[in-house]
């Protein structure tokens, strides 16, 4: 779904602490300013970050007033996992977004058996008409698996009013010089694995 | 325009304004402020090893002319209330700005105390950012304040104005030479005979401050439908923005002292007025205080966290957008020490002598999550020392479990010495236990004076703990390779047997710290599901929940071979 250009989005990026959400919304942050928007980054440090549940907000406009996402506002919601996706569902707005990373990362009250994954969580996802986006198999046929944050950006990118040259100059200046044409790989998967669904 | 949190923004803004000296404590959610400030051109900025320390080294700098940047969390305040107090009476020479970054919500504290309380007991003003824009502004002009009015000026920040990245128009430094100290006991010796004239001189101020802020650009007020007012500050107004564009909002940006005047004029201009804050009332008291009757919402807004837009939408009793629920079956996922963090077995062990353990502030705060579930007690920074001392003289004479302090390096040299010192002094009992990870793990691998490692990469002396521990008198002190389990469990066996002070030091180096991997482990055929090794809380290992059976995950494993020495059968070996 593509939304108008005066509008104020809202972007959940949401995933375990460690996962590069925050590089995530970095560059997201980074593409709206170069398109001429204002934007609020609002991102969690600290205790969670050692394998919690972690959420990065990035909003962006013509104004931007909070830095928070209350439930039913997300306009998109980016989870780097499964289960993520699925404990922050209620964020999205009626219409929103969801694109998911095919991927599940156990929590450890699951490792230590205390408790179970929820049960058919990527058919309850799809249901809901979610993207699932194997972003780590298309992270390494870019080059590394490090890149799966791009490749994610990249399923984000064609719900969102910018060009896809600003996507990839935003990427060329802010990744480190070797990783250019990986991370240019990886955006461009993801935006066909989006494109293609 | 640059793109800062507002962390950054306040280092910009106090380092445009020509702040020479930088002062800190590391703590969440404060901490980047000084890492930023320490990068920039011609400053000097240290860690201190606590609060007290890093203001008392600011007033030092701030008497002989600089001008200075003081950051540090909420609690850190308290470490820093006693010199805060008196700075108020001695006032300034270059001028001082002290952040304190609340954190309502609790992110990553153990309380969400409003530092604004600390301002109007101080009787130190304090100023309100509610975006990076704003913080670098107030930052900036803390400044020349600060030396106008003779006395060190505070920002609060929040979780939300320090970690959200906004855009901010910077501009220039301004070099500020250093100004010239002139001894003056009558301002700077705060005994009786000169502190009473100096609170004279603080009572005028406060007044002159009064004026100030009836008129004063930071305090505004933005007209909308005259039927609601709200009075507000901080990222809080950011939410009553959004929420209800259309209300009139007396916005502060200085929240102590209040502009009395103009809040009743504001108050009567508007049929109802609302206060609308977080995790505190420190303003709708100091409201009602200058005279304004405040209103009730039909809905109260929460009393403890956050408030978001919707708590005040709810609280206006309008709409708020429709959404789905959140499944109830989602597990938990709390956050657990690293995969090969040096100090897991260590509470594994702990656990297995039912010791009771008073803990401390840091990542290790995260040994009383289950499985481990291996801490007792967790108050403030230093207390994990002198709360084991507290335990022992209570239980005394009787037959009670092991009682065993467990502090990180950092948190020691912070006030876990002091707490020491007093243990043996009073010939206390008991067996502390440093584990030494040579960083400030929590907040981001910040130097300590154990690690020998100052934030802007001075030469430095790494502090020698087993000497200072010996020095002091302790009993017993060992060095032990947290590591090597069997070398664990009898220290900590010997340690506990005997009625005297034992401080063990486990030292080995926090697993972020190093990139190199060892070899990883797998679980081979002989595994009997026992579980043994899953009760260490490794993210790296998981249980089959039907089988019983683990498996170790080599993307997660670290190679630390903690998880081999308790496997009875051999069944994790290194690959």
């Amino acid at each position: 779904m593509f939304m108008s250009e005066s509008q104020t989005y809202t972007i959940l990026l949401c995933g375990v602490g460690g996962q590069g959400t925050i590089t995530a919304a970095d560059l997201l942050a980074r593409v709206a300013s170069a398109a001429g928007k204002c934007c609020k980054v609002s991102e969690i440090h600290g205790m969670a970050q050692r394998g919690g549940a972690v959420t990065t907000v990035v909003r962006f406009g013509d104004k931007v007033s909070t830095m928070v996402c209350d439930e039913g506002c997300a306009n998109n919601i980016v989870s780097f996992e499964i289960t993520e996706a699925l404990r922050n569902l209620a964020f999205l707005a009626e219409d929103g977004v969801l694109v998911v990373n095919d991927e599940e990362i156990k929590p450890l009250p699951v490792l230590t058996g205390k408790a179970s994954m929820p049960a058919h969580a990527r058919e309850r996802l799809v249901e809901m008409g979610a993207t699932l986006i194997p972003a780590g198999a298309l992270a390494r046929e870019a080059g590394t698996a490090k890149c799966a944050n791009v490749v994610l950006l990249g399923a984000l990118a064609p719900s969102l009013p910018f060009e896809f040259k600003i996507w990839e100059d935003v990427i060329r200046e802010n990744v480190p010089p070797k990783t250019i044409d990986i991370n240019i790989e990886a955006f461009r998967l993801g935006v066909a694995y989006a494109q293609g669904e | 325009m640059e793109f800062l949190s507002g962390n950054e923004a306040i280092a910009r803004g106090a380092w445009e304004a020509g702040c020479h000296i930088g002062t800190a404590y590391p703590g969440t959610p404060s901490t980047e402020t000084m890492e930023t400030f320490a990068t920039l051109p011609d400053v000097y900025a240290e860690w201190c090893p606590n609060e007290k320390v890093a203001l008392e080294v600011a007033m030092g700098a701030s008497a002989a002319g600089a001008r200075v940047l003081v950051t540090m969390k909420h609690v850190g305040v308290n470490v820093c209330a006693d010199p805060l107090f008196t700075a108020s009476y001695t006032g300034v020479n270059g001028g001082l700005l002290l952040l304190a970054a609340d954190d309502p919500g609790m992110f990553s504290s153990q309380n969400e105390q409003d530092s604004r309380y600390y301002a109007m007991a101080s009787l130190v003003p304090i100023l309100e950012p509610s975006d990076s824009q704003e913080a670098y502004d107030l930052a900036k002009a803390a400044y020349g304040l600060s030396e106008e009015f003779d006395v060190p000026f505070m920002i609060r920040s929040t979780v939300r104005i320090s970690h959200t990245k906004t855009p901010v128009e910077v501009g220039q430094r301004e070099a500020v030479p250093v100004k010239p100290y002139e001894t003056d006991p009558a301002k700077w010796v705060m005994m009786p005979a000169f502190a009473k004239p100096r609170r004279k001189v603080v009572v005028k101020r406060v007044e002159a401050m009064k004026q100030w802020v009836e008129t004063c650009p930071f305090n505004r007020i933005e007209r909308g439908d005259d039927s609601i007012g709200i009075i507000c500050a901080g990222a809080v107004y950011e939410h009553i923005k959004e929420a209800c564009p259309d209300v009139s909002v007396f916005k502060l940006g200085v929240t102590w002292p209040l502009p009395a005047q103009a809040l009743r004029d504001f108050a009567q201009s508007v049929d109802k007025v609302y206060v609308v804050e977080e995790a505190s009332t420190y303003l709708s008291d100091a409201v009602r205080a200058c005279g304004v009757a405040l209103d009730e919402f039909v809905v109260p807004l929460p009393p403890d966290g956050e408030v978001h837009p919707e708590d005040i939408l709810r609280s206006l009793g309008r709409p708020l957008p429709p959404h789905r629920d959140t499944p109830q079956d989602v597990p938990g996922r709390p956050p657990a020490l690293c995969p090969g963090c040096p100090h897991r077995l260590v509470f594994k062990e702990l656990a297995r002598l039912k010791a009771i353990v008073t803990g401390d502030i840091g990542c290790y705060t995260l040994g009383a999550l289950p499985p481990l579930s291996a801490m007792d007690t967790t108050l403030d920074m230093g207390a994990s020392v002198s709360m084991a001392h507290g335990f022992e003289l209570a239980l005394a004479g009787s037959e009670h479990r092991p009682v065993v302090g467990v502090i990180g390096d950092s948190t020691f040299a912070h006030s876990g010495l002091s707490s020491l010192v007093n243990t043996v002094y009073n010939r206390g009992a008991g067996t502390i236990c440093i584990l030494d990870n040579r960083t400030t793990a929590m907040t981001g691998q910040q130097g300590n004076p154990f690690n020998g490692i100052t934030l802007q990469d001075r030469e430095s002396t790494e502090l020698n703990l087993p000497a200072i521990l010996e020095a002091l008198g302790v009993d017993h002190v060992s060095v032990v390779d947290p590591l090597d389990m069997k070398a664990v469990r009898a220290t900590l066996k010997e340690a506990v047997s005997r009625d005297e002070l034992d401080v063990i030091i486990f030292q080995s180096p926090c697993v972020l710290l190093s990139k190199e991997k060892e070899p990883t482990y797998f679980v081979n055929e002989k595994c009997r599901a026992c579980g043994v090794c899953v009760s260490l809380g490794c993210p790296a290992i998981s249980t089959d929940r039907e089988s019983g059976f683990t498996s170790i995950d080599p993307e997660l494993c670290n190679g630390c071979g903690q998880c081999e020495q308790y496997c009875a059968f051999g069944a994790i070996e290194q690959a």
